[in-house]
Parts: structure tokens; sequence; C-alpha cells
């Protein structure tokens, strides 16, 4: 039932260390895009809190495969910005991750707000009274608590965008959903098998994800 | 304009905010100008791309309003189809009996953990292959079966949560009164749980909403995003305005459904002072909902 493994005809791993790559690249960029978007939406200028709202607010509500479509469409065929060029493969996994970084951003945007609510005010008034800037009190004091108590939210994020990578399918970048597409046409008759295979290869992704930042999430909560 | 995060701007903080403002202007309009200029030399930005969208009624009643239909179609069956299937499973993960707890939980977890794109994709084969479903039909098969496999483990752990987080003395007094416990979840706690969970399911809405758009990109559901192919072909390749006006309809609708969740959310917690709780929102919702730290 599962011969097809063995035949060789199928990068099976290879497919998966894509998914991996691509969850990896995009989990660094939404980190860091998000952190950015939660800085503008607290920040004391009112333009930058603007810009924040409005662009968490237009695409988190945009759907994740019209984001990355629109990337190949749109920067790829028409306007002719591919990131450095290349073959059409690696042109989909670099606007792949620009769309997953400029999604995903909005999520980790929003969980880390959540996380500063937690802190409590005390914090930033003592920051404050000690005359520290505002930098200097969102880096010094406010943000490390915040991601502190945001590790198990922003977990959930990790693995939305772990199984989101597989709508870069949508522009050939060579990932697993893919290869499944391909398999599910050859392998008809052990249809189930490859399922079982790839539905396998996700929760081996998403459960250690789950497990060691719930762990972590539990370590490192503040104590308060 | 204070926040507990920065000091009431004085005359010089005042000044420095202005010149931050200049600052990021600049920025963004260098990023505008690139943007506008980028798109102008390839003609994105001529008046014939974007005119058919306000002056030709055909692109709206041929294209964008019909994948619309389909879109909120596919969204409606799963809901409707999902709401059940995963108020019984969740229902089932809080049985007292072993056997129907345990195998219940593996397959919400089951579901929760694959990508929704693969469950579809399995959908569609499985109809191509051991049903005779016309090949009509089959995308709209494959996207539902898809949103309702995940949606319904996803609700499943909403109604749970939503239960679990009943007081106590809730299901003890029904007990005392003599309910059996499937009248118990019935007329005690469920009733409860829904007006909980509702700013929850309402999010997971726009979930759904957006992720119909998947079957459109692979595996040929002719909804609204799918329509770009055909509009781009029949109106002298216009890809940027075809795609800023779908995902225009898109963050119309969602914002609209998101703006609904949290005026139900504000309305509970005002009916209910007491208890003034609401269910975080579960996956992915969790992300689309502010100010709400979801459990693992």
């Amino acid at each position: 039932m599962f011969d097809f493994l063995d035949s060789g005809q199928y990068d099976l791993l290879g497919a998966f260390w894509v998914t991996a790559k691509l969850a990896f690249y995009s989990a660094i960029g939404s980190l860091v895009w998000g952190t950015a978007l939660a800085a503008m939406r607290v920040s004391p200028v009112p333009l930058m809190r603007a810009f924040g709202t409005t662009y968490v607010n237009i695409v988190r509500n945009t759907p994740l495969t019209v984001v990355i479509v629109a990337c190949s469409f749109g920067l790829d065929q028409t306007l002719g910005i591919t990131l450095g060029g290349g073959r059409s493969e690696d042109i989909g996994f670099r606007l792949a991750i620009l769309g997953l970084v400029a999604y995903t951003g909005t999520f980790v945007c929003e969980a880390l707000r959540s996380g500063i609510n937690t802190v409590p005010p005390g914090q930033a008034e003592a920051a404050r009274a000690l005359g520290l800037s505002f930098t200097q009190v969102l880096t010094l004091v406010v943000l490390p608590q915040a991601f502190r108590a945001v590790i198990a939210p922003l977990a959930n994020v990790l693995i939305a965008l772990t199984k989101n990578t597989t709508v870069a399918a949508a522009i050939s970048a060579a990932e697993a959903a893919v290869l499944m597409k391909e398999m599910i046409e050859n392998e008809a008759d052990s249809l189930f098998a490859v399922f079982a295979v790839f539905a396998f290869g996700f929760i081996v992704l998403t459960l250690p994800t789950g497990l060691i930042l719930g762990w972590a999430a539990k370590r490192l909560a503040v104590k308060r | 304009m204070s926040s507990v995060l920065y000091d009431t701007p004085g005359p010089r903080a005042k000044r420095r905010n202005v010149l931050y403002t200049i600052v990021f202007l600049a920025v963004l309009a260098v990023g505008a100008w690139f943007v506008l200029s980028a798109l102008d030399e390839k003609h994105q930005l001529d008046a014939d791309k974007w005119s058919p969208f306000v002056t030709d009624s055909r692109v709206w009643t041929t294209y964008l309003l019909p994948g619309l239909t389909e879109t909120l179609k596919a969204a409606a069956l799963s809901i409707v189809i999902a709401l059940p299937l995963g108020a019984a499973l969740g229902i089932g993960r809080l049985s007292d009996h072993r056997w129907v707890r345990v195998p219940v939980g593996v397959v919400v977890e089951f579901f929760r953990a694959i990508p929704v794109l693969l469950l579809m994709m399995f959908a569609s084969a499985v109809y191509a292959e051991f049903t005779t479903v016309s090949s009509d039909f089959r995308p709209l098969y494959a996207v539902v079966t898809g949103l309702v496999l995940y949606n319904a483990s996803v609700i499943a752990e909403v109604v749970r949560a939503g239960v679990l987080s009943l007081p106590r003395g809730q299901g003890d007094a029904a007990v005392a009164l003599g309910l059996r416990k499937g009248q118990t979840m019935l007329y005690i706690l469920l009733p409860q749980a829904v007006t909980v969970m509702l700013p929850a399911l309402v999010s997971q809405l726009v979930v759904i909403v957006k992720d119909t758009a998947l079957g459109g990109a692979l595996l040929g559901f002719a909804e609204l995003l799918s329509q770009n192919r055909q509009i781009t072909a029949n109106y002298g390749a216009n890809t940027i305005a075809t795609f800023t006006v779908i995902a225009l309809i898109y963050i119309v609708i969602n914002a609209i459904l998101t703006h609904l969740a949290g005026r139900l959310e504000r309305r509970l917690r005002q009916g209910r002072k007491s208890a003034a709780v609401t269910i975080p929102a579960q996956g992915e919702a969790a992300e689309v909902k502010t100010g709400v730290v979801s459990d693992a």
C-alpha cells in the first residue's frame, strides 16, 4: 500500500524540507514585521498608529490565498518584481515568503498588542518615572514582558503559519501540497495512504511546535 | 492623546512627534511613489483598465457577483453543516465515557493539525474516485467537505471551552433537580454556552470565508478569486485593478463580520456583568480577534 514511497519517484523529504524552510523564514520575517507593526500601533505618533491600524485591518481580512496569488500575478507576472529572478520555483518560494510575512505579521501584531495589555500599568509608569523615553519604555520594560506573556498565542500563530505554507502551492513553490497533488493524480489507487503520509508529515511539523512552545510558555511566564 | 506607555507630550515631544510624522510620511510617500511608478510603467494605472468596474455592469453580473455567490454558498453550507457536527464533537469530548472521549479527542486534534488545503484536495480526489458526483459540483463538494472537517473540530473546541467556562453550580444544580446527563447538557449547559461563544463562532465565519478562496486557486472552484483569470483575459490584462476589486470585496465582507463579532461580544459583556466572560476564539480565529490570549 505504501510502496510508492520506495519507488524513488517522489522527493517526499525534499518537499517537506521546502515547507519547513518556508515556515522558518516566514516565521522570522513575520515576527520582525509584526513587532514593528505593534510598536507603530502603540506609538505616540498618530500617523504611525493610523498606518498600523489600517494595515492590520485590511490585510487580516484579506484571504491569504488572495495575498499570495496577487504576489505572483501582480508582482511577478505583471510588474516583473521577482526578488532576484531564477527558476519559477525559486521565485514562487520567495514571493510566498513575502505574502506569508505580510499576512502573518498582522496576527503577530495583534497577539503582541494583547500581550502589552497584560503588562501591569505600574511597570510602564515606573519606567516613565525613571525618565525613560517611549522607545526605552517599550524595548527595555514592556515588550520583554509582553513577549513572555504571548508565547502560547504566538505558538498558535506559528502552527497556523506552518499549515498556511501549503497555500504557496497556488504559485508553484515546490512544497508538500504540490507534491501531494501530483501523487494523488499518479497514485489514485493508494489515495488514503498518500493522504496519511502527508497528514503525518504535518502532524510531525506542528505537534512538537505546540508542545515545546507550550512548555516554554509555562516556564517563561512572568510570575505575578 | 495619552497612553500609559508615554508621557503627555510637552513642547519638545510635540516638536519631535511632528518631525517623526514628517519622516514617516516621507517614507510612505516614497513607497507609494515607487509602487505607483512601477504600476504606471506597466500601464496598470490606465483609466481603461479600471473603468470597466464602474462603467461596464457585465463585469459584475457575469464574473464578480456569480463568484461571490459561490463563495458565500460554500461558506454558508460549511458553517451550517459544521455547527451541529462541531457541537456533537465538543459534547463528545466532554463525555463521561472514556471510549467516547478519547476517540473524539483524537479526531478533533487530527483535523486541527492538517492544513485545510490538504483536506480539500483529498476530499476532491475521494469524490472523483469513489462517487458519481459530477465534475461540475465536485469542487464545491470538496471545498465544503474540507471546511466542514476543519471547522467542526475548531467549533468542537469552542463548544468545549464554552461549556467548561460555566460555573460548576449550573451542572450540579441540574443534577440535584434530577435531570439526566443529556437533559443537563441540552437544557442547562448548552443554551448558556451558546451565548458565551457566539463572538468566537462569528470570528470563525471570517476564517471560513477566507478559506473558500483556496478552492478557487487550487481546485477549480468558480468562486470570487478564481474570476480574476476571466476578467483579466477579457478586459485587457488589468491584473492589478482586478485583484484590488476582488480583495476589497473580501475585506468589506470580513470587516462586517469582524465588526459584528465585536458588537456581540460587547453586548454580551454588558448583559451579564456578573460573569463577564466570553470564550476566546480558537485556532486561526484567535488571531483574528483582538485582545485575546487564547489557550494553546
